[in-house]
């Protein structure tokens, strides 16, 4: 693959390996790190990238590899980043009457990110993968190399933990609505 | 209504995972069951809340701009890489040039020196060290003077006449130095042998030249090399130099 055709497909993924990359480490510094270390390793490696393969995918590949040998990958549930200086995303108003749509439609936005960021790390990465990236479960397989079948299991288990929580953080919104 | 649908099934719906029919029953039981209905909806919603993590950590200006130079950096070595052999292929260029400059501009300088030679001789008190009209006099003279020898051409029935010759230099090699008249005019013929760096220095083959006012003609005739110049019309010097040629052939 050509150096140029590579700039043009890697370069637009930076924003989006960087929200994941902090997500993940909890860490601006630890982030840029990871990033900065995952174009190293995919500059290094995408001679040998077949090209017609999923670049996005094999991307995130490496980012998630080299988070998970990363100190703060080892120490993935140490995190702290409930700041909140940049919440400038608005919840896109539910078109739906449903009772559960109002409630979460009313649902802080921090307390999404706090019921995410409070799950264990291995559902927090692939709720990630799947809503933030929109990955395909297939995709999400090759990222986090596991079988298709493990991928569906997790990311149900993962999607109920985090119902659970956003339950919890609003029982009476919630005895209201159901 | 008793419903033993998965809910696992019910998320993989919601995230496109479902084949087409699969996706098609599915919406159909939706409509009939109010549990998996409900659920649906508080997937959907859950779905929207997530949007919160995207792009919820932007990078800095500062970082975008590190990785983009981390990345263009081969490319920049790539384009030195070009812009240095861009610069050597100019400097073999200019090299090339300048050589071929040279040997042309070499030209004219020992057409310089042949018309230096002319006129030089023309000037001198004593124009040539040989003295005579007759041909069978002037070549015997250059014997042991000069490592070669060549013929005069008859010039009865022509208006050129012979004037005598003189020994020369040319390139450190030694020549012969033929003075010939025609009318008022003066015309002299040079000859020597063609080695390499005379036959570099004095191409030959290229008809008439003008040198200042001076025409010029070079030719070869087997291993001589004959430069005919004087201020005689064109036509003149070249029937000249073709009398050398054919009487040295």
């Amino acid at each position: 693959m050509d150096l140029e055709f590579f700039e043009q497909l890697a370069l637009p993924l930076f924003d989006s390996l960087y929200n994941l990359a902090h997500w993940l480490t909890g860490d601006r510094m630890e982030a840029e790190d990871l990033v900065q270390e995952t174009y190293t390793k995919a500059l290094r490696g995408f001679k040998s990238f077949q090209e017609g393969t999923n670049l996005r995918a094999w991307m995130f590949r490496i980012l998630r590899n080299t988070f998970l040998t990363s100190r703060s990958g080892l120490n993935a549930r140490n995190t702290s980043w409930l700041e909140d200086e940049d919440m400038d995303v608005k919840l896109i108003a539910a078109h739906t009457d449903t009772p559960e749509a109002l409630l979460l439609r009313h649902e802080n936005q921090q307390t999404v990110v706090d019921a995410l960021e409070s799950l264990p790390a291995h559902y927090r990465e692939i709720i990630l993968l799947c809503e933030v990236e929109e990955f395909s479960y297939r995709e999400i397989a090759e990222i986090l190399s596991l079988p298709i079948g493990t991928v569906m299991s997790r990311l149900y288990r993962a999607k109920h933990a985090l119902r659970q929580v956003l339950r919890a953080s609003a029982p009476g919104r919630s005895q209201n609505a159901l | 209504m008793h419903c033993d649908q998965d809910d696992a099934t019910l998320v993989q719906y919601l995230d496109g995972e479902l084949s087409p029919d699969q996706a098609i029953a599915l919406q159909q039981h939706i409509g009939e069951c109010p549990r998996c209905a409900a659920e649906v909806s508080e997937l959907i919603g859950l779905k929207r809340s997530l949007r919160v993590a995207r792009a919820r950590f932007t990078p800095t200006t500062e970082f975008r701009r590190k990785i983009q130079q981390q990345i263009a950096k081969p490319q920049h070595s790539w384009w030195r890489t070009r812009f240095v052999l861009t610069l050597a292929t100019a400097a073999v260029f200019l090299v090339i040039a300048s050589v071929l400059w040279m040997q042309h501009s070499h030209r004219p300088d020992s057409l310089s020196e042949v018309a230096d030679l002319h006129a030089g001789a023309l000037a001198s008190a004593n124009p040539v060290d040989v003295v005579s009209t007759d041909r069978h006099t002037v070549k015997p003279w250059f014997q042991n003077k000069i490592p070669f020898s060549f013929n005069i051409p008859e010039l009865a029935g022509t208006e050129f006449s012979l004037l005598g010759g003189r020994l020369i230099y040319l390139h450190q090699q030694p020549g012969a130095q033929l003075i010939f008249t025609l009318r008022k005019h003066e015309i002299s013929v040079l000859i020597f042998q063609r080695t390499a760096e005379l036959a570099h220095a004095l191409p030959a083959g290229g008809g008439i030249e003008k040198h200042n006012s001076f025409n010029v003609e070079t030719s070869d005739a087997q291993e001589l090399r004959f430069v005919v110049i004087g201020d005689a019309d064109a036509n003149e010097i070249h029937k000249l130099a073709q009398m050398i040629r054919t009487a040295n052939e």
